[in-house]
Formats: structure tokens, sequence, C-alpha cells
């Protein structure tokens, strides 16, 4: 049975290998993206040493670091999800003797090991090249990163899966998918770091599980946060990924009792 | 007057359609202004931990921010060809359109105006609006006059730029990711240029002139900086004019050229 989820995992990985041109303009826009919050900061630190606890230098590996990460952990899930319960196309799914919800968990893996193959480990290289980025020299830290980079995309699946979920329960979820992507995006520290947060958003941000995304990871990563707390860190986040776990299968069983096909 | 009325029913017939899924067209409004809130909040955070960006008050910068969202909501509303390759020519959708005679471009156009876009200028006008009055700049009614005259430069530059893209599907069977690069690269244009290289501020104001939507039209009616770019402020029409005439004229000479995409 394992196999055939290990097959997934090799179709949707050589799947994307297929569609691989596609990906080489999404490095030039990381790149550009990267270049434009590069100089924002530049601008925002002036004449100052560091802000919220980053210095410049930290600032500049972060934005790299959570941008390249979010080329690896970014999928569509929820948007396969959701198109899949709309033309009813998981009817057939249901049948068939495996766990959709695993089946396409696997299929994000595909997505991510192509992403972070030919996406996130090329790209990083670039915009090392142009951009003063100091990586880190312990082998200790990228072996914690890499840890923390699968929990990030696990817990970013998750939320997805959720967000996919909820066309079950609502015709159109458009919207809501949508607005998903901003908020994942701002809450979970790629366009700013929480720290920057004023004091009470980054305290309600401490009780929500975007910040071990991009956030937690990124700042073990620049040595903001030093290896000896990385431990904890690992803790948030797959006391995230259990915790996530709940709303998911309560939303599968309720989603499976009220099925409706439109149309067909 | 012809394309008056042609106008009209387009929209009539937008409505009609929209009226179905009414909820779909708040969510949509909603959405896209989540989308500028987060830029908004970005800057307002940042705002929290320096007095200046690049010599620029952060109420100078969220002016330019609202100045910003009025071209872009129009262009938007009028010019949203995201998926022209796709649909048009990928899928053939051209050939119906060059069976009628009114200009191919304005039919696409129009079969893609996306009204719950326009949303976004309004907002961004009371922001613009709400910075005037916190900066106690000077108001004269002359500034409307400018200010409409600006705001029309920039949906220009904008739909020249964005129908230029769209004509590379004329010529080149598959620019996957040119749109979405261009999408990112105007992102750039929001923000003070001067914050940026002398390479990159070169390319913002003449090469792909995304300066010429938000930062350099809208220091005209700002305190002058030490660069002073409302120098360039009132060149805006005129380059808008320009970008459009370059767009037009790369989109017609690609129609001649359009062959049909076969099955």
């Amino acid at each position: 049975m394992m196999s055939a989820y290990l097959d997934f995992i090799r179709i949707r990985f050589l799947m994307m290998l297929a569609y691989r041109v596609n990906y080489y303009s999404g490095i030039i826009i990381y790149a550009i993206n990267i270049g434009a919050y590069y100089f924002l900061w530049g601008a925002i630190y002036g004449e100052q040493e560091s802000l919220a606890g980053f210095t410049v230098a930290q600032m500049t590996t972060y934005i790299a670091v959570s941008w390249m990460a979010r080329a690896f952990y970014f999928n569509n899930l929820d948007r396969e999800i959701a198109n899949e319960i709309r033309d009813g196309s998981v009817a057939v799914q249901l049948i068939r003797p495996y766990s959709y919800l695993l089946v396409k968990m696997m299929q994000g893996f595909g997505e991510g090991l192509f992403r972070l193959l030919l996406f996130m480990v090329p790209g990083l290289l670039i915009v090392c090249l142009i951009f003063p980025v100091s990586l880190p020299v312990d082998p200790v830290v990228w072996g914690v990163y890499l840890v923390m980079l699968a929990f990030s995309f696990l817990i970013n699946s998750q939320i997805n899966i959720l967000t996919g979920l909820s066309a079950f329960f609502v015709e159109n979820n458009e919207g809501m998918m949508r607005m998903k992507r901003v908020l994942v995006d701002l809450f979970s520290g790629v366009v700013l770091p929480i720290a920057f947060f004023p004091g009470w958003l980054e305290a309600v941000m401490q009780w929500l599980p975007f910040q071990a995304i991009t956030y937690l990871p990124s700042s073990v990563f620049t040595g903001r946060t030093p290896l000896s707390e990385a431990a904890g860190v690992l803790g948030i986040q797959a006391a995230w990924f259990l915790l996530l776990l709940v709303p998911i299968w309560l939303m599968w069983r309720a989603a499976r009792k009220r099925l409706f096909v439109q149309g067909g | 007057m012809r394309y008056a009325s042609l106008f009209l029913e387009y929209i009539k017939n937008y409505a009609k359609t929209r009226l179905t899924y009414r909820a779909d067209f708040w969510v949509e409004v909603v959405s896209d202004l989540l989308f500028q809130a987060v830029n908004l909040i970005f800057i307002l955070v940042v705002f929290r931990h320096t007095p200046t960006l690049g010599g620029w008050s952060e109420a100078e910068v969220v002016f330019v921010y609202g100045f910003f969202m009025i071209p872009y909501g129009l262009f938007s509303t009028f010019f949203g060809i995201w998926n022209f390759s796709e649909r048009y020519i990928v899928k053939g959708e051209m050939d119906r359109v060059l069976t009628r005679p009114a200009h191919s471009l304005f039919q696409v156009l129009l079969e893609n105006v996306d009204p719950p876009s326009l949303v976004g200028s309004f907002v961004g006008a009371g922001i613009m609006a709400m910075c005037w009055s916190q900066l106690g700049l000077p108001f004269q009614v002359w500034d409307l006059f400018v200010l409409l005259l600006l705001v029309a430069g920039a949906v220009l530059i904008y739909a020249g730029i964005y129908t230029a893209l769209s004509s590379i599907s004329f010529y080149s069977d598959a620019p996957t990711g040119i749109v979405p690069l261009m999408y990112n690269i105007q992102n750039y244009g929001r923000y003070p240029v001067n914050i940026y290289n002398k390479i990159i501020r070169f390319v913002l104001t003449w090469l792909l002139p995304f300066a010429f939507v938000g930062v350099i039209p809208a220091s005209y009616f700002l305190e002058k900086k030490a660069d002073d770019l409302s120098q360039l402020a009132l060149l805006t029409p005129a380059m808008g004019l320009i970008v459009f005439g370059i767009g037009l004229a790369l989109w017609n000479h690609g129609m001649k050229r359009y062959r049909g995409a076969g099955s």
C-alpha cells in the first residue's frame, strides 16, 4: 500500500519536471521580489544598525531564505481540492481504495521535491550571487533548518487542505482561497518578520500556526534565534502539525456526509 | 459614437452575467482590497521603526500608494487581459473576435472588464485625500484637473505595457512567464525610486516606466525632494501616450501576422 503512495510522489514529480521551463521564469520572479525588498529594507534601515533584533546583514539573508523557502513549500493543493469538489471528480476519488487526503499530501510532496531541487536550490544560488546574503557556516544549522523546512511544508499544506475542503461547505470558495494566500504571506513573515509587528499583533501571532511556516525557521537560519533555542522552534512546529490534523479530520468527516455533486 | 454604444452594451451584458452570482462580486472586491491592505500594512508597520524612507515621510509614502491605487484600479478594470494568450490564442477565441468589425483590442478589453477592481480606485482616492489634509498640502481646483491628467497618463502607461506584452503572443508560441514577471516588476514603482540603485531607477523611469504610475506623478503634489522627481511629473501624460502608442502599434502589427491556432 505504501508503495502506491510513493508512486503518487514520483508521478507528480515527473509531471512537474515535464513543465520545468515554467519555473525558470519563477526563479527570476523570486529574485525580483527579493531585490525589491532588499532595497526597501536598505532604505528602512538607513543609518540604523539593527531593527527589531535583526541586523542589516541578517535581514538580507532573512528575505532571501524566506522567499526561497516559499518557493519550496508553496503549492496549490487548496485549488486542486476545491476544483475536484466543484467538478464532482472527488466522488470518483472517494470510491478508490486510498485515503484521498493522504494522496493529495503525497502529490503536494512530489511537487515540493521538484520545487526544492529545481527552484529553491538554484534560486538560492543565484540570489546569493546577486545580493550580499550570508549563509550559515555551521552544518548543524543547515541540518536543523532542513527539518524545519519539512515542517513548513507540512503546516502550509495542511492549511491549504483546510481551505480546499471548505469547498464542501460553500459553493464558491474562490475568495477564501485568495484571502488565505494573502494572509499566509503576511502572517507567516515572508513580507515582514513578525518581530516588526506592533506588540499586540505579535502576541496574537504567537498563538497562530502561520509563524511556524516561515518566520521561526528563517530566524534560526539567519542566526537571530540561537541554535540552543532551535529545539523549542521544532517543538512548536511539531505541535502545530499535530494540532492541525484535528480540524482536517473533523472537516473531512463532516464533508463526506454532506457531499453533493453539482451537475455532472 | 458606435464604440460608445458598444461599450454600453458590453457593460450591460457584464452586469447580467454577474448579477447571477452576486456574492462573487463582493468576494472579489474584498479580496482585492485585502491584497492592497497588506501592502499598506507593510508601510505602516515599517514606519514604526524608521522616521523616513529615503527622505520620504510616512504620510508621503502612503500618499504615493493612494495615488498608485487610482490608476491601478482603472487599469485592472478596463485592461485586465492577464489571460490573453491562454484564452484567445491557445484556445482560438481570437478567430471569433476577428469576424466582427470593431477593433480587436477594443473587443478583447471589453470582454474582460472587471468593475470590482474599480473599488480600489475609490479607496485609493480616499487614502490620498486623507494624507493630503494630514500633510497640510495646499489645494486648488486646478489640482483636480492635473490629477485627472496624471491618472489618465498613468493608466495609459500600464495599458500600453500590458498591450505590448499581450501582443507578444502573436509572435511567439508560448510566452509563459512574461506577464507574471512584469506583474512583479511593477511592485517596484509603488515606492520612492530613489531607494533603488541607478540601473533599476533608470529602467523604472525610462524603459519600463512603472515609476510614472506611482511615485513620479504623485510627487507633483508633494513637497520638493532633493532629486526633485516632480520635474518629471508633467511628462506622465506624454509618457502614457508614447507607451500606449507603442503597445497599440505592436498589437496592430501582430494582428496582421495572426494565423489562428489551427484546430
